[in-house]
Order: structure tokens, then sequence, then C-alpha cells
């Protein structure tokens, strides 16, 4: 098999306060790869993940993304309190304009159809973090960014991670996934990248 | 993707690019700039004393104005300055911006409180001037509201850049803004005249309108062109601070302070 | 980076978060009186402050209403980008891809249609209260509905530089304030030449010029402000 895009990033550095956060970072990542950024807490993984999201400017380096449009899952999930679970993806897959998959059988494979016409106040942690995923699957991206993706979820939720992202992985798609190492996503292409923070030189 | 990469890699390089590149490399724009700074001040000293001694002492006083009319080889250079700083510290702006330089970030919000103080100076000298002539200090008049509102944009400018953590991040917000307020700075200066003239607002021009005598434009221009050198001089001696702060842990700041001891 | 192009239309996206802010404004109805009621009480406090005399209250009645309008919308500029900021939802409109530009233009209008409209509306009743002659009161109401979009645009530029700050409210007015100087001079300048019977069609003139210089321009700079807040 060939997938023709990639993402690549060379020599990447994010400076705060006048510190690099992290010593420079360098990967490529094709179609049906997983990165698993690990490392200390706070040696940067969040930060990087959010430089490849291109929310952060980076200080020097370079990204290439040839996968297009990503969805990212971040420490702020990105939903709206005052809207229902249907309603805060109804709304993502309206603004994304993709419109392949129902909402409502997105919502049943992530497990939250008891909970989809309640308003997302409603919804403990560990169900905001479905949903966000939920989202993942609504943006029909090809290059996902995960950070922290594990965490609040119950022994089945990591089960729901792992396998959504095995059914990412196999149809091509590539991952980016930042861990602090509790648990590890079993995958035959997985690149490690353990970063280091830009404190200790 | 590759090629394309090559291709920016290696530009052509002519004098002014490598001379802003060179300017954007903290030691070395310690050193070139420490090297002439002394200069300016010098420069400014002898034409501030030269204009003022012409201005204060020599100059004749004014006969319907009297003696307050020498405020206004303080006033009317600041008001000057305060008008050139904003422009120069917008300019300066658009280049951080776009080019994320960091030595032309902070000189442009280093510009701000020498700015926001000329502009302080001259609202003051102005209403010093008032006093005796309009008999009050403060009248809303086209150039003062003018100047007021120049001073809220350089405390914007200012408050918003000590407001945000991230040294990065602040100069960038305040650059922004100053850019913003520079778009608007025209539309609020013929806007503020323009109302002044619907309210029949008092007007009265410092110069009086009249052709100036050259016993008190010649002092006048010696003391603009010394405020230009404070500017430079105050401007590049603040920068060089904010740099060694900045670069604290960083090795050229070491060496710097090891030569110095 | 290379492009990021998302599947969807750019009205789509446009109008899907339209509908969105304005159904997340409905959810929270109670929040939006707020500003309104603000700007009721500031009015009120006008006869109080300085007398009840109708010829006073009339001559000072432009510039109050246009002042308090001001303030109001200030109060509610902060409610613009803030719950999209905290809770990840800007950082999920950066990913996908659309132009920021695009989507701060869609948020403005929404907080016009919710913040600035409810001001056009009320304006009758704050002329009556203020004394304002009835022939100006057209005048009035057309400066206020040029006029508030160009408030909301421009005071957008200052939320998208100060919503990285807990406390930026305070610093939003030192920001915006200054840049709304022209709009308030011009806007009561229409409304007090319609009430000596002067021509006034320059002044809605210029005040229709800046609302198209202003909605091609300030989203531009709202959406590099989000971009700088954001990192």
């Amino acid at each position: 098999m060939t997938w023709s895009f990639m993402l690549s990033a060379s020599q990447i550095v994010f400076e705060r306060y006048f510190e690099p956060v992290f010593l420079p970072v360098n990967f490529s990542l094709g179609g049906g790869e997983l990165l698993l950024v690990t490392g200390a807490n706070g040696c940067g993984k969040t930060t990087l993940i959010r430089v490849l999201a291109g929310i952060l400017y980076p200080t020097s380096g370079k990204i290439d993304n040839g996968f297009g449009a990503m969805a990212y899952v971040g420490h702020y999930l990105g939903i709206k309190d005052d809207l229902s679970v249907l309603e805060n993806l109804r709304f993502m897959r309206d603004f994304l304009g993709t419109s392949k998959r129902s909402c409502k059988d997105v919502i049943e494979l992530v497990g939250l159809s008891r909970v989809a016409e309640q308003q997302a106040r409603t919804l403990s942690a560990g169900q905001r973090k479905r949903c966000a995923l939920a989202r993942l699957l609504v943006s029909e991206s090809r290059l996902w960014l995960l950070d922290e993706p594990y965490s609040n979820l119950d022994l089945e939720g990591v089960e729901l991670v792992d396998r959504m992202l095995t059914h990412h992985l196999e149809s091509g798609g590539a991952c980016v996934l930042a861990t602090h190492g509790a648990h590890r996503p079993d995958w035959k292409n997985t690149h490690d990248c353990h970063l280091v923070s830009g404190a200790s030189i | 993707m590759n090629t394309k990469t090559a291709k920016i890699a290696k530009p052509r390089k002519n004098a002014l690019v490598m001379f802003i590149h060179k300017m954007g490399s903290p030691p070395w724009f310690y050193n070139f700039t420490g090297k002439f700074i002394p200069w300016l001040w010098l420069i400014f000293g002898v034409l501030a004393a030269w204009g003022l001694y012409l201005g204060l002492v020599k100059g004749p006083a004014d006969y319907l104005q009297g003696e307050s009319v020498r405020i206004i080889y303080l006033h009317v250079p600041a008001a000057w300055m305060s008008m050139l700083i904003y422009s120069t510290m917008a300019v300066m702006a658009f280049i951080a911006l776009v080019w994320r330089i960091r030595i032309v970030e902070i000189l442009a919000m280093t510009s701000a409180p020498i700015g926001a103080a000329f502009t302080i100076v001259t609202l003051t000298a102005g209403s010093l001037w008032g006093r005796p002539t309009w008999g009050t200090y403060w009248v809303w008049d086209a150039r003062l509201t003018s100047e007021l509102v120049l001073l809220f944009l350089y405390l914007g400018v200012i408050g918003l850049y000590n407001a945000i953590d991230e040294p990065r991040k602040a100069a960038r917000a305040a650059c922004l803004l100053s850019l913003v307020g520079a778009v608007n700075l025209p539309i609020i200066h013929y806007s503020v005249k323009w109302w002044n003239t619907l309210h029949q607002g008092s007007s009265i021009s410092l110069l009086g309108g009249s052709s100036i005598d050259a016993s008190i434009l010649w002092p006048m221009l010696i003391v603009a062109v010394a405020a230009k050198f404070f500017y430079a001089a105050n401007l590049l001696t603040r920068a060089r601070v904010k740099l060694l702060e900045q670069d604290m842990r960083k090795g050229w700041v070491r060496d710097v302070l090891k030569e110095k001891n | 980076m290379s492009a990021q192009v998302a599947g969807g239309s750019l009205s789509g996206a446009f109008f899907a978060l339209l509908r969105r802010d304005l159904l997340l404004a409905f959810r929270r109805r109670t929040e939006l009186l707020f500003p309104v009621i603000f700007l009721l009480v500031v009015i009120s406090l006008f006869p109080l402050g300085i007398g009840p005399s109708p010829q006073l209250l009339a001559r000072i009645a432009p510039g109050v209403i246009w002042i308090a309008a001001l303030l109001a919308t200030v109060i509610s500029l902060d409610a613009l980008f803030r719950s999209d900021f905290e809770d990840g939802s800007l950082e999920q409109f950066v990913i996908s891809g659309h132009p920021l530009t695009l989507i701060s233009l869609a948020k403005i209008v929404a907080h016009w249609l919710v913040a600035g409209l409810p001001i056009v509306l009320l304006s009758p009743l704050l002329a009556l209260w203020m004394n304002l002659p009835t022939e100006s009161l057209g005048v009035m109401i057309l400066t206020l509905a040029l006029g508030t979009p160009i408030l909301s645009l421009i005071g957008s530029i200052g939320v998208g530089l100060t919503i990285s700050l807990k406390r930026g409210g305070q610093l939003l007015s030192l920001l915006v304030f200054p840049l709304y100087v022209p709009i308030l001079i011009i806007a009561t300048a229409a409304v007090m030449a319609a009430s000596d019977g002067l021509p006034y069609t320059q002044f809605l003139g210029l005040l229709l010029a800046g609302l198209i210089t202003s909605v091609t321009l300030a989203p531009f700079a709202a959406a590099a402000a989000l971009k700088i807040s954001l990192s």
C-alpha cells in the first residue's frame, strides 16, 4: 500500500518566555501511521500538538501537512453547554460541510444515544470526552491530533478510543497522539516521539 | 513541496536584506547601537541647549502673548514628536507583525511610553499656555482634543502590552492595536477638527495662523531636531535594556556582562 | 503550512455559525436583556442628574443616547468571543481551515443582531424620554442602525486582543473608546442637524462609508487578534 499523504515536521522549536519549550522535533508521518508523543509533565506535549494544529506558530522550523483537513481533541473540548449532544455535532457537521455520516449513528457509536437530546452541561467529564471524540468521526479528517484522549474515560471508553483509532488508521488516516503513558494504543506502524523539555539544556 | 523549500532556503541577499538580517540578531544590535548611543545623547544635549537658549533667553517676547509664548519651544516640538512617534511605532509594528522580528517588536513597544510622554508634555504645555491666553487651563480645542485621544491610543497600547504575560504575544497584540490605531488616527483627527468648527469652539492657534517670525521659528526647529535625537537615543537605550532583560539566560548576554566586569 | 481545506462551503460554515450563535443567545435570553436594561438605566440617570428641563434634555438627547448606546455595546462586547475562547470552540474553528475572518464576521453579525439591533429598536422610547424633537427621530434611528454595526465591528478587534486576559473588560473600554470618537461625532452631528432643520444626508453618507470600510477591514483585524490571543 502506498499513501501519498504526509505530515512532516523539521526542526520544530517553540519558545515561550524566551525559552524553548522542547528540544527541536523532527518526524514524518504517512497514512496509516501513528505518532505517539510521550514525555514528562511540562515537556510541551500539548504545545507540540497545538503547533501541529496551526493554533501556535513555531518559533522556527517547518511543518508540511499534506493531509489537508485536521481534527483535534484537546483539553478544552469545544462543546457548547447550552446545546444538546446532537446539536453540538450537527453544528460541527454543518460548519465543516461534511455530511456522509448521520450524527445519530456517530452518537450511537460513541455510546451517547441515551443522552443525545440532553444539554451538554448535564454530561459527566467522560461523556463530554466521548462527545468530542464523536466530532472526530463527523469531521471525516484524515489527520487526527489527539491530546490525552484517554483522560477521564472509563475502561470501555479507552477501548472505544482504541477501536476508533484502529479503524481510522486502517482506512489510511494518520494520527498524532500525546499521552503521558499510562495506556499505549497497540498499532503496528507506531512511531515514537519522546519530547525532552527545553529547560534541560 | 521539497523543491519549493530548497528555493526559499537560498535567497539572493542584497545589502538591505543583509542589514535587516544583521539588525535582527540581538548581540549585533546590542553592540552596534552601543557604539553610537552616546553620540545621540551628546547631539541631543547640544542642540537642546542651543535651541532653548535662543528661544528662552535671547528671543523676544511676543507683543500680544507676552512671555507665555515661549512655551511654544516645548509645546510644538513635543506635539510633532507625539505624532511622529506614533507613526514610527505603527510602521515598526507592521514590520514586526509581518516578519516576526523580535528587535523590531521591542523597538515598537519601547516607542509607546516615549510617545505617550511627549503627548503628556504637549497637553500640559498646551494647558499652561491656555491659562494666560484663554483664561482657562482646558479648552476643547481641536488640537488639544486630538492630542488627548492620541494619549488614550498610546495608553491602550501600553496597557495591552503590560497586561499580557508572555512578552512576544503581548508585543504582537499591542503592535496590532497600534496598527488599528494608525488606520483610525487620520479619521479621528479630521473628525475632531471638523467637530470643533461645528460647535464654534475656540481654535486660536498657538502660532497665530500668521507667518512665524524667524526669531521664533529657528529656535523651535532646533529644539524639534533635538527632540528627534532624544527619541532615538532614548529608544535605543531602552531597547538595549529590554533585550538584555529578555535574553537574560542566553549565552551572548553572559559574554556581554563578562566584558563589562 | 500547506492548504488545510475543509470540505464544506464558506457560506455553509458562515450560516451554520450564525445560526448556532443565535440559538445560543436564545437559550440564554435573560442575559440578552442586561445590556438593554443597562441602556435604559443610563438614559434615565441623565434627567435625574441634570434636571428635567425639556429644552435642556432635547439639546443633549443625541449625545446622551449615543453615549449610552456606546457604553451598552462595550458592556455586551465581552460575550462576543469569550465563551468560544474559554471552552475551546475557537481552536476548533482554527483547525477547521475555514478563514478566521469569515468566522469573526459571522460572530460579529450575530452579536449585532442580539446586542445592537435591540438598541435601534428601543431608540424611539429613548428619544421620547429625552424629549428629542419628533422630526429628528427618524435620523436618530438611522444613525443607530448604521452606527451600531460599526461599534460591533471595531469592538470585535478590541475583544479579540483582550480575550486571553481574565479581566479584559476594563482594558477593552480603553482600547475601543478612542476608536469610537469619529462615529460619535458624526452620528450626533447628523441628529443635531436634523433637529435644527439643516441638511443631514451627508452625515448618513459618512456613516455608511464607515460601515462599508469597517465591514471590509475589521473582520481581518479581529481574526489576526484572535490568532494572537490563542497563542
